[in-house]
C-alpha cells in the first residue's frame, strides 16, 4: 500500500479523467475486479481450512465417542472357598498366593451360571465363546475386592464386570456378525449370547468414567484402558513448566526489555532466543536425555524430566510474547512514573508489569498449550512407555514413571487390537478439551484485563 | 511479593526432591516392539498378583533397546531389553566396554511371520521361491540372470491369482526384515535354483547371497518403517497389496486380513511350534544380573514371565499369539540359577 497524501487534489493529475465521475473507467474496473478476486481467495482459504477442521473434528469425535461408553455385565459370583482360600483361614497374605488365573475360573463358572439361570440356549456356542465374554480385567477386580475383604469368600456377591473388547465393539457397531464370522477372537454365537444377555438387561452399555480414571492396559484388555495416568503425568509436567518457565521467562524478558543495555551481546541473545523458538522440538528431547538423564541422573519416564524438557521448549515462546507485551505498554506510563520520582524498578513492577499482565498471561497459556500437545521430545526420555501404576502425590510423584496424553495417543495407535483406535481418538478428545479450556482461559484473561490507550 | 516467595520455595522443593532422587522401585524394560505386547501383558498380570509395582515397558525397537541396555549399570539405566533377534557381537562389546558384563539371555518363545492380504482378495498359496521371484531385483529366466520384470503374481507362478505384485515389507530397521530376507527370500533363492545360477554366472558365494537378497526398487516392494498398523492401513487403502505381519497381529485382525500359506502350511501356533511353518524366529529378553537384588521385583518378574502359567502353551501369551517354547523348562532353570551368557 502506498500512502499518498489524502489532501492531494485530483487536479494535480490533469487530463487523467475525461468522462463522468459515475462511469467507471477501465482502470477502476480492473482495480475493483482485483479486489473482489482477493476477497474470493480469502473466502476460499477460510472455507478450505474450515472443511479440513470440520472433517478432522468429525472423524475424531465419531471415532472417539465410543471410548466414553463401555459395556458391563452384571453377574452374581459365587466366591468358592476351596479355590480362593485353599487353607481356609481367610488370611489375606496366604490368599494373595492365589493368582488371578484361578479367579478367572471362578468367573467362568459365574458366567455359565448366569446363562443357565436365564435359560439361554444358542446352537454352536462353545466354551471358549463363553469364557471370552468377559474381560480379563474382571478377575483382577474380583481378586482385589476379595483380598480387601476376605470375609466375602464363600458368599455370592454381585459384580459389575467389563465385557471383552469385541463384545463391547458389537454394541458400539464396530464389530458386526459379518466381521465376527471371519474374526478368530469372537464368533457370531458369542455375539448372539451377548445380545440375549443385553435383552434381559444383564449387559448394559453406559457412560465410562473409567476411561478418565483408569491406567493404561495391555493389548489383551483394551476395554480396561484409560487415560488416568496420562492426565496425571501431563498435569505434573505442566506444573513443572509453569513453575519454572514463568518466573525465568518473565524475569529474562523484563531484564532484556527494560534494563539491559542495547549492545552486541543483547542483540546476539535476542537473535538466539528467536532462533530457539524455531528449533524442532525433538532437539530438546535429545538435550534432555543428555543433560537431565545421563548427566544429572534423573530417572527415566519421570514427569520432572518431561517438565524440564518442555520448559526449555516453552521458554522462548514466553520470552517473546512477554517482551511484546512489555513493548506494547506506552512509554508515557514509564515516563510518568519516573517523573513523579519512582525508581526504575518501581516503575516496572508497579506500572508496566500490571499493564502487560494480560499479554504475558496469554503468551504463557499458549506456550503451555503448545507444551501440553508435544510428543516428540518425550519420545527420547522414556515417556512413551506402558505405565500402569499411578504416580504418587506431589512432590515425590514427579520422580515416578508416568505417561502423558499425546504420547498415550501415539502409543495406542500402534497397538494391534482395533479397539485401541477408538481409545486413541478418545484420548485426543480429552486432549482437545484441555487445550480448548486453556485457550478459552487465555481469551477470557485477555478480554478481562486488556487496556487500550 | 508473596508470589515471588512462593516461586522461590517451589523451586527449592523441586531442586531438593530432584537431588534426593529416590531409589527406583519398579523394573524398567525397553526394546523390541514385537515383544512389547507380550511384555505388557506379563507386566500387567505381574502387577495384579504380586506386591511389586507394575514394570514400566517402553518400546522403540530391538536396536535402540539394546543400546540403552548397554549404556551401563545403575539405577538410571534399564534392567531388561526386549529383542526380536539375538544380541549381536558388536552390541555385546559395547555392553562389556560399559561395564555390563553379566547378562542373562531369556528366550520366551517364537513368533511367526505371516503374509496376508485384504480379506476381500483371493487366496494365496506361496512358496519361498514365489516370493524370491516376485521381489528380487535379479531373477533367473531360461538360465539367464535378468532384471525382474514380473508385474503379476501369476507370471511368477501360474498357480497364483492374477493380481499385481505389491508387497509391504518391514523396513530395514526392523528385526522382522532380517527374518524375511533369510527365511523367505534367501530360502526361495536356493529353492528356485537361482543361487546356483548366480554362482555359475561368476559370483562368489557371498555376492550370490547378496544378489539374492537385493530387492527390486521399482515400487513393487514397499518398505514400511512404521509398525504393523501402518502396513494394515496401506493394505486397506490398496487392496492389491500383500503385507508381512507378525502372527499375533494377524490373529487380532483376522476380520480384515486373509493369510497365505507357505509351501502348503498355514501359519498357527501349532504349525510354528512343530516347525512345519518355516518362517518364525525366537524372541528374547536380556536381563542385567547386576540389577538383581538391587531393583526390587526384577528376578520375580523374570521368573514370572517364563512360568508355565504365563509363557506355557495354555498361558495368556500363547493365547495372544506367542508360540511357546518347547524347551521352556530349561529356560526356567537357567533363570532360577541366574545363568549368564558366555
Amino acid at each position: 500500500m502506498t500512502d499518498l497524501p489524502l489532501s492531494q487534489p485530483a487536479a494535480a493529475m490533469p487530463g487523467r479523467r475525461t468522462g463522468s465521475l459515475l462511469a467507471q473507467d477501465d482502470r477502476t474496473r480492473r482495480r475493483n475486479a482485483a479486489e473482489s478476486r482477493f476477497r474470493l481467495y480469502g473466502v476460499i482459504a477460510i472455507a478450505i481450512s474450515m472443511i479440513a477442521l470440520v472433517v478432522l473434528l468429525a472423524t475424531i469425535l465419531t471415532g472417539g465417542a465410543g471410548a466414553f461408553r463401555q459395556t458391563y455385565l452384571n453377574i452374581p459370583v459365587t466366591l468358592d472357598a476351596e479355590v480362593l482360600d485353599p487353607n481356609g483361614n481367610r488370611d489375606p497374605a496366604e490368599m494373595a498366593k492365589v493368582l488371578t488365573l484361578a479367579y478367572g475360573r471362578v468367573l467362568d463358572a459365574a458366567v455359565d451360571g448366569t446363562i443357565a439361570r436365564h435359560g439361554i440356549q444358542i446352537e454352536g456356542l462353545s466354551e471358549a465363546d463363553i469364557d471370552g465374554l468377559i474381560s480379563r480385567e474382571a478377575s483382577a477386580q474380583v481378586r482385589d475386592r476379595v483380598l480387601a475383604n476376605p470375609e466375602l469368600v464363600g458368599q455370592t456377591v454381585e459384580f459389575d464386570v467389563l465385557v471383552g473388547g469385541r463384545i463391547d465393539g458389537y454394541f458400539k457397531g464396530r464389530v458386526t456378525m459379518d466381521s465376527a464370522e471371519r474374526d478368530s477372537n469372537t464368533s457370531p454365537q458369542q455375539l448372539m449370547l451377548a445380545q440375549e444377555l443385553a435383552d434381559r438387561g444383564e449387559m448394559v452399555t453406559r457412560f465410562n468414567w473409567n476411561f478418565l480414571t483408569n491406567a493404561d492396559a495391555s493389548d489383551q484388555r483394551p476395554e480396561a484402558a484409560g487415560v488416568g495416568v496420562a492426565i496425571l503425568g501431563s498435569l505434573y509436567m505442566m506444573l513443572v513448566v509453569l513453575v519454572l518457565s514463568v518466573p525465568i521467562g518473565v524475569a529474562a524478558s523484563i531484564y532484556l526489555e527494560e534494563f539491559a543495555p542495547k549492545n552486541r551481546l543483547t542483540d546476539i541473545i535476542e537473535v538466539n532466543i528467536s532462533n530457539l523458538a524455531a528449533v524442532p522440538s525433538i532437539v530438546f528431547g535429545i538435550l534432555g536425555l543428555a543433560a537431565f538423564i545421563n548427566f544429572a541422573g534423573l530417572p527415566q519416564s519421570a514427569p520432572i524430566v518431561g517438565g524440564l524438557v518442555l520448559t526449555l521448549m516453552t521458554l522462548p515462546t514466553i520470552i517473546i510474547s512477554t517482551r511484546a507485551a512489555l513493548k506494547a505498554v506506552p512509554p508515557s506510563i514509564r515516563d510518568a512514573a519516573l517523573g513523579v520520582g519512582a525508581s526504575k524498578m518501581q516503575s516496572v513492577f508497579h506500572h508496566v508489569l500490571p499493564l502487560a499482565m494480560p499479554g504475558i498471561l496469554t503468551g504463557t497459556i499458549i506456550g503451555l498449550a503448545q507444551a501440553l500437545g508435544e510428543t516428540a521430545p518425550l519420545l527420547l526420555i522414556g515417556m512413551v512407555a506402558f505405565v500402569r501404576n499411578f504416580p504418587d502425590g506431589l512432590p515425590g510423584g514427579l520422580m515416578d514413571p508416568a505417561s502423558a496424553l499425546p504420547v498415550q495417543v501415539f502409543n495406542w495407535t500402534q497397538r494391534s487390537d482395533p479397539a485401541f483406535i477408538e481409545r486413541a481418538s478418545g484420548a485426543i478428545i480429552v486432549l482437545l478439551i484441555f487445550l480448548l479450556c486453556m485457550n478459552l482461559l487465555a481469551i477470557w484473561l485477555r478480554r478481562r484485563f486488556e487496556r487500550r490507550w | 511479593m508473596s508470589t515471588v516467595k512462593f516461586t522461590v520455595s517451589a523451586l527449592a522443593v523441586i531442586a531438593a526432591s530432584a537431588s534426593a532422587a529416590a531409589a527406583r522401585d519398579q523394573v524398567q524394560v525397553s526394546g523390541s516392539s514385537t515383544v512389547l505386547p507380550y511384555s505388557t501383558i506379563v507386566a500387567e498380570v505381574f502387577g495384579e498378583n504380586m506386591d511389586f509395582p507394575v514394570p514400566v515397558v517402553e518400546s522403540g525397537g530391538t536396536g535402540s533397546g539394546l543400546q540403552k541396555f548397554c549404556e551401563g549399570v545403575g539405577e538410571n539405566t534399564i534392567d531388561i531389553a526386549n529383542a526380536s533377534r539375538p544380541m549381536r557381537d558388536a552390541e555385546r562389546e559395547t555392553c562389556t566396554a560399559n561395564g555390563v558384563t553379566d547378562i542373562m539371555e531369556v528366550r520366551i518363545g517364537y513368533d511367526g511371520i505371516v503374509f496376508a492380504n485384504a480379506s476381500s482378495g483371493p487366496d494365496f498359496a506361496y512358496t519361498p521361491a514365489d516370493w524370491f521371484n516376485a521381489l528380487s531385483a535379479k531373477v533367473v529366466k531360461d538360465g539367464q540372470v535378468v532384471d525382474n520384470t514380473a508385474a503379476n503374481w501369476n507370471e511368477v507362478n501360474p498357480d497364483l491369482p492374477e493380481q499385481e505384485i505389491l508387497a509391504f515389507i518391514p523396513g530395514t530397521k526392523h528385526g522382522t526384515r532380517e527374518v524375511f530376507e533369510e527365511k523367505v527370500i534367501l530360502a526361495g533363492c536356493e529353492e528356485s535354483g537361482a543361487m546356483e545360477a548366480f554362482v555359475a554366472s561368476g559370483m562368489d558365494e557371498d555376492a550370490a547371497e547378496e544378489a539374492c537378497m537385493t530387492l527390486r526398487t521399482d515400487g513393487r516392494a514397499v518398505d514400511i518403517d512404521g509398525d504393523y498398523t501402518e502396513t494394515l492401513a496401506r493394505i486397506e487403502s490398496s487392496p492389491n497389496g500383500i503385507g508381512v505381519f507378525g502372527l499375533s497381529f494377524y490373529e487380532n485382525n483376522t476380520d480384515k486380513l486373509k493369510v497365505g500359506t507357505i509351501s502348503g502350511v498355514s501359519p498357527s501356533t501349532e504349525t510354528i511350534a512343530s516347525g512345519e511353518y518355516p518362517v518364525s524366529r525366537p524372541l528374547f529378553f536380556y536381563v542385567k544380573k547386576a540389577h538383581i537384588g538391587v531393583i526390587p521385583g526384577l528376578k520375580e518378574f523374570v521368573e514370572f514371565f517364563v512360568a508355565d502359567e504365563i509363557a506355557g502353551p495354555d498361558g495368556p501369551l500363547a493365547e495372544y499369539g506367542l508360540v511357546s517354547d518347547p524347551e521352556l523348562a530349561a529356560t526356567q532353570e537357567a533363570v532360577a540359577n541366574e545363568t549368564v551368557m558366555q
